[in-house]
């Protein structure tokens, strides 16, 4: 019997839930400042993450390039901040502008003096761009690793195009958050982080139950029927490019929400955001926590970069190898991830293995049945 | 004229550099359909070959020959990279095939692991891993086979990897104790000087050339003939390209697919070694050297189409040109009083950063009207 199947007691579930909600309200007591930092960080990327195993797990789109929307909602969140802080220096316009000899705000800039406005582009420019380059990709039946490499070659875009500009955006050196302003308190300081941590949390949360949504009910069914069999769907009278444009840009969006909480946490966005490990990495935190699961992205984000700093502030040249070591043995070893070989039989078999649980024969057997199933 | 041909020269100079890096990609590409991450990294071994190389050239003993050593390079790169990338291929790729996917992630794993290696273990070392690795693939493949078909031979095997792991530790030490430069890791870039008479420039119709340019786009000009006829001349080129075609009806008549798989593995990889010599003639050799070509090459491998020597040529060349001509502003050159607002564009990607923005631009619009770049593989197949 895997653990999906199980049916938990309401009441254990509502338990969970107290429980889950009183630690999130706590942590920030229980944790020291920089821990909680960190911990808030991890949070807010699990957001992406939640992204990335939409659009892989479910509809079998690996994307090298989910950095692009996560800096473009960390983009548009810092410069808001900027914006709103900027009235001390020369022509109400951000420090860095003068730098360069640039007196106006760039036109483009001018909407996100807005807060209302900032806080739908915070979302929708990223799930926007994403809906563009999906379209345009998946119309011409571009697939499996011709997308990857499309969405890494566009992230390497994106990445040359941010770096480049110093005098619309300040190029290399990226936007700082850290000292500025909102709601007349620094966004460095100690309380606001905090607000920061429950409103990270509870929008993880949040994004839970709406990724649960999406791949819940016939959207979701055909999400998997892309992944497993396009053209079938399509033979089916589906049209695939719409529903991959959709899922793909809902990814986009999960990941700018993620940008921007990640960057009002960290202090800065910067294009170190777009290089493509970073992206890479993403897909491994959902790989390693199991793909498919959405609960998975979640722990694998917060789980895989808990180890990253601790095993950085111990032996920072071990990382590397520990990370490649990991990429290799998630995909020749545990392809399901942790999560998905815990819900599905792998318990069962480690305890047959071990005589501790008693074989079913069948006949055919399950393993050969299975194969044939999952058939490419 | 000669802004023309200067701007040609250019051209097919980044254009060659390009193709010699994309050339094993394609053909492992187009061969299993796997995307190589680790394609770059194995890259920056064959630069770092050749950085080895260079100084153990400079020993007294080999000091007459140094000018030729960046010939022997090239021969050694092929070699190292190869030989990594048979292994890569022998243990965890096979075990991929079929979901090109989670090779991806795969590789991606082992370019991590390939950068921090070449961080953090003495270069020196490093050479005698790869010695040990090299004898101890290829020294049972050497026994009459007399000795392959008895029952002992995994014993033969098994001692002559003891013997390749003694051979590695005792080069790996001696050039540790001869070379000091090669006896401490170091994270720090390294550069590799070309030979006196690689130095300088040759002119050509009033242009002047660097010689260094007209290296690589020899190498890559011989590269690219020497595969041409591996492919279409030798008995397992022929087989190389029928499984590319077909593999199943390859297997079915007697191909190994097995045998096959690693040989274009291989070869691709060893490909990827000699783009590492014409990489390290650029500029120094770092960790990250590969990082940097790796997303140009799946853009030509892309624009040209998978299983097609003549698409990846063209295409590598188009980007190559292409990127001159908008990175360098060239055609404000040719056309200096064009009207003001085009001039401004071309103005605004005139650097090399943005010229790439551009080109990829350039490609997806391409794309649209041939999703499957620029000669299609012909079949009747529904895709996947």
């Amino acid at each position: 019997m895997s653990l999906s199947k199980i049916k938990f007691d309401k009441k254990i579930v509502l338990s969970f839930w107290i429980i889950l909600i009183a630690l999130i309200i706590a942590a920030p007591t229980l944790l020291p400042v920089f821990r909680l930092n960190l911990l808030g960080r991890y949070l807010s990327l699990s957001i992406v993450a939640l992204g990335v195993d939409l659009i892989w797990g479910y509809t079998g789109l690996l994307s090298l390039g989910q950095g692009i929307f996560f800096a473009l909602g960390g983009y548009c969140a810092a410069m808001y901040l900027q914006i709103t802080s900027s009235s001390e220096f020369p022509n109400n316009i951000p420090e860095f502008f003068a730098l360069y000899g640039v007196e106006k705000l760039p036109f483009f800039w001018e909407p996100f003096r807005s807060p209302v406005f900032t806080f739908f582009a915070i979302w929708i420019i990223p799930a926007l761009v994403a809906g563009l380059i999906g379209f345009l990709v998946f119309r011409n039946r571009i697939k499996g690793v011709y997308f990857s490499i499309l969405t890494q070659a566009s992230l390497l875009v994106f990445f040359n195009f941010f770096n480049g500009q110093q005098k619309l955006i300040n190029g290399t050196n990226g936007l700082k958050t850290d000292v500025t302003q909102l709601f007349g308190q620094m966004v460095g300081s100690e309380s606001m982080q905090r607000l920061f941590f429950w409103i990270t949390a509870f929008l993880v949360i949040a994004a839970w139950f709406f990724a649960k949504w999406v791949v819940k009910g016939r959207f979701g069914n055909i999400l998997i029927g892309i992944r497993d069999d396009e053209p079938r769907v399509r033979f089916t009278g589906y049209n695939p490019v719409m529903f991959k444009t959709i899922i793909f840009s809902i990814a986009g969006g999960l990941a700018g929400i993620s940008g921007a909480l990640y960057t009002i946490q960290s202090g800065i966005v910067s294009p170190q955001f777009m290089t493509v490990p970073f992206s890479i990495e993403m897909v491994i935190w959902v790989a390693v926590g199991g793909r498919g699961t959405l609960l998975g992205a979640i722990l694998g984000a917060v789980f895989i970069n808990y180890a990253k700093s601790l095993v950085s502030e111990a032996l920072p040249a071990s990382w590397m190898f520990i990370q490649g070591g990991l990429f290799i043995l998630v995909v020749t070893a545990l392809p399901e991830g942790v999560l998905g070989w815990i819900q599905g039989d792998g318990p069962r078999n480690l305890l047959q293995r071990f005589g501790l649980k008693r074989k079913i024969e069948t006949y055919p057997s399950l393993e050969v049945n299975n194969k044939e199933g999952n058939n490419e | 004229m000669e802004l023309l041909l200067d701007s040609l020269f250019n051209g097919v100079a980044i254009g060659s550099v390009l193709l010699v890096a994309a050339l094993g990609l394609a053909i492992v590409f187009g061969l299993m359909g796997v995307i190589n991450l680790a394609h770059g990294e194995l890259m920056m071994l064959g630069a770092y070959t050749t950085y080895v190389t260079q100084l153990i050239f400079k020993l007294p003993i080999l000091k007459p020959f140094y000018n030729s050593y960046i010939i022997v390079s090239i021969f050694l790169a092929f070699i190292v990279s190869g030989v990594v990338g048979i292994l890569l291929e022998k243990t965890i790729i096979r075990k991929l095939y079929g979901s090109p996917l989670e090779t991806l992630l795969a590789t991606w794993g082992v370019s991590l692991i390939l950068q921090q290696f070449v961080r953090s273990v003495p270069l020196a070392y490093g050479t005698g891993l790869v010695i040990s690795l090299l004898i101890g693939l290829f020294l049972p493949t050497t026994f009459p086979s007399k000795i392959k078909e008895s029952i002992n031979f995994k014993y033969f095997k098994f001692s002559s990897w003891i013997f390749a792991a003694l051979t590695g530790v005792l080069t790996g030490s001696v050039i540790s104790s001869s070379v000091s430069k090669l006896s401490r890791a170091s994270a720090r870039n390294v550069d590799v000087t070309a030979p006196s008479w690689m130095r300088g420039q040759v002119e050509i119709i009033g242009t002047a050339f660097p010689k260094t340019r007209l290296m690589i786009i020899v190498i890559t000009l011989i590269s690219v003939i020497a595969i041409t006829l591996f492919l279409n001349q030798s008995a397992w080129g022929m087989r190389i390209r029928a499984v590319t075609q077909n593999r199943q009806m390859s297997d079915c008549l007697g191909i190994s697919t097995e045998k096959v798989d690693i040989i274009t593995f291989g070869i691709g990889s060893g490909l990827a070694g000699v783009a590492g010599v014409a990489v390290s003639l650029l500029g120094s050799v770092g960790p990250n050297v590969g990082g940097n070509y790796i997303v140009g090459c799946f853009m030509v491998v892309v624009l040209g189409g998978v299983g097609n020597l003549l698409g990846t040529v063209l295409a590598s060349f188009g980007i190559g040109i292409m990127t001159d001509l908008i990175g360098a502003g060239r055609l404000l050159s040719i056309w200096p009083d064009m009207p003001l607002p085009l001039s401004n564009t071309i103005n605004f990607f005139a650097t090399t950063s943005m010229a790439r923005v551009m080109i990829f631009a350039l490609i997806v619009i391409f794309l649209q009207f041939k999703p499957t770049g620029l000669f299609p593989q012909k079949g009747r197949m529904v895709e996947n």
